[in-house]
């Protein structure tokens, strides 16, 4: 194959997880929308298009024909180069994720490494957003956000250590093939690491500034924290990589925990429903993105000090004890470590 | 040794996961929302929205300038001039005007008034293009009662019993 093809081919592969991924995150906007509505024992939007289904697109289409307008005495290099990083690293990021056996954009052996530097360079959009704005409001949510994104990495890294240490291996794929078995949901790695998965899920809360850990945005206290002086479709920029940011760490939870493409139903002999597919890990991530929302439309806004103490008090201690517990469990063989076949 | 239980009970998230559990509960509930320009709610024979001026079955406008509902209204938001009606002599007004932004919609006027003239009517789905169109003249209310004087009849004969 010439190099023009193979270029070609990568920037077709690419297309094929960057418009839907933009096309879902037009659909979780909405779905948010309706799911908070719900619980909130109203309808949601339901007059854009049938059920309101066109109402992500409205607002898209608002926002790219509104003025981006720049603070007089802001940076414009930097004002602009945020939105940019930000996204940037949140659309990159899906480049390693298994979609299916074999099926991944680029299959590295340090795909996990991989995933722990994109998914922390997101907070540098953030950090320049709030600091070139030359906005005091931005630029106290610029700090919030770095404080607590760097606090909770820590958190986040030690459990993707412990899933290390049972998959014995860091490519993406290999993970999820190390969870392969044949008792089905329980050979996934969710069992061994109950308080890992549920760490690593609220530290993706946080990175991602999502509610309860909000405060980088907390309209109540500080307007929209970092991107208070944004408008327009640098605005719009921010929130697609914000919700493609939040799909990531859906799906990536649903691969490292959940058993990625693998049935739940495994071994068990169920016919259709014990194959392994993609299907399963869209519905995984379905699950876990739904947590999201179900997340904000029940939690109150944590304080700032409870923030960090729940990130350097309580998430780092219990992670370090379960890397040991995680090392101890694959020491003596009580979970099978690296890659086992289908029996 | 109670904090240590209830540091190990907050490890398990269970104040959470009933949060969680309250708001999934609402998430399948039916919803109250009323879809307003297509479903309305009901509204009572006494409520109090836009007025009107109501005449007798013969045509006679009803109001008789007694000027009682400019006395009563405590937002001093009606105008009463009257003088005797050139055709007959019977006093009658010229000018009824009530400024709709200054009404506090308190029903006083209908109230205090002797012949069931001006009355409050249900309609509250109204509005305003041109400054000056919030003062309603009498020939405007004189219309409003024409118009609406089935419903209006219709509420204050529920209302009689109650009376």
């Amino acid at each position: 194959m010439s190099d023009l093809t193979l270029i070609a081919w990568t920037l077709l592969k690419i297309l094929l997880i960057a418009v839907p991924l933009i096309l879902s995150v037009a659909m979780y906007v909405y779905w948010e929308r309706k799911v908070i509505g719900w619980m909130h024992v109203r309808l949601g939007p339901n007059q854009v298009g049938p059920l309101g289904l066109a109402q992500a697109f409205a607002d898209v289409f608002k926002l790219l024909f509104k003025e981006i307008t720049v603070p007089d005495k802001a940076s414009k290099f930097l004002f602009y180069l945020a939105p940019i990083l930000a996204l940037a690293p949140a659309f990159a990021a899906w480049a390693v994720i298994p979609f299916d056996q074999g099926m991944a954009l680029a299959n590295i052996n340090a795909g996990l490494l991989y995933l722990l530097a994109m998914t922390s360079l997101g907070v540098y959009g953030i950090i320049l957003a709030g600091w070139a704005s030359n906005s005091k409001y931005a630029f106290l949510g610029a700090m919030r956000s770095a404080a607590q994104v760097v606090s909770y990495e820590i958190a986040m890294g030690m459990a993707l250590v412990s899933v290390l240490i049972l998959s014995g291996s860091l490519n993406m794929s290999d993970i999820v093939n190390a969870q392969a078995g044949s008792k089905g949901l329980f050979d996934w790695f969710w069992l061994p690491l109950l308080p890992m998965f549920v760490i690593y899920f609220v530290s993706g809360v946080a990175e991602t500034n999502r509610a309860p850990f909000d405060v980088a945005e907390g309209e109540s206290e500080i307007v929209a924290g970092f991107h208070v002086e944004y408008s327009g479709s640098a605005f719009a920029i921010f929130f697609l990589a914000e919700y493609a940011n939040m799909i990531l760490i859906a799906f990536l939870s649903s691969v490292l925990f959940l058993g990625g493409w693998l049935s739940p139903f495994q071994g068990w002999g169920l016919g259709v429903l014990s194959l392994g597919g993609w299907w399963w890990l869209f519905v995984k991530a379905f699950v876990m993105a739904f947590l999201f929302l179900w997340f904000r439309a029940t939690f109150p806004r944590y304080r700032y000090d409870q923030i960090m103490r729940l990130g350097w008090k309580v998430f780092i201690p219990i992670t370090i004890a379960w890397v040991f517990v995680a090392g101890c469990l694959a020491y003596f063989n009580l979970v099978t470590i690296g890659l086992d076949v289908l029996p | 040794m109670s904090r240590v239980i209830a540091y190990f009970k907050s490890l398990l998230l269970l104040e959470l996961l009933q949060g969680l559990w309250v708001t999934g509960k609402y998430f399948v509930k039916p919803k109250y929302t009323i879809q307003y320009p297509m479903e309305k709610i009901p509204k009572s024979n006494r409520f109090r929205g836009l007025h009107a001026l109501r005449r007798y079955p013969n045509g006679e406008e009803r109001c008789i300038a007694c000027k009682l509902c400019e006395a009563v209204c405590p937002a001093l938001a009606i105008t009463i001039d009257s003088e005797p009606r050139a055709s007959d002599g019977q006093r009658r007004t010229t000018r009824y005007d009530i400024d709709l932004f200054k009404c506090i919609f308190c029903g006083f006027c209908e109230e205090s008034c002797p012949v069931d003239s001006i009355v409050e009517t249900d309609v509250h789905e109204y509005h305003f293009e041109k400054r000056g169109e919030n003062i309603v003249t009498k020939l405007q209310l004189l219309a409003l009662g024409d118009r609406f004087e089935a419903d209006i009849a219709a509420a204050r004969a529920q209302d009689a019993a109650f009376r």
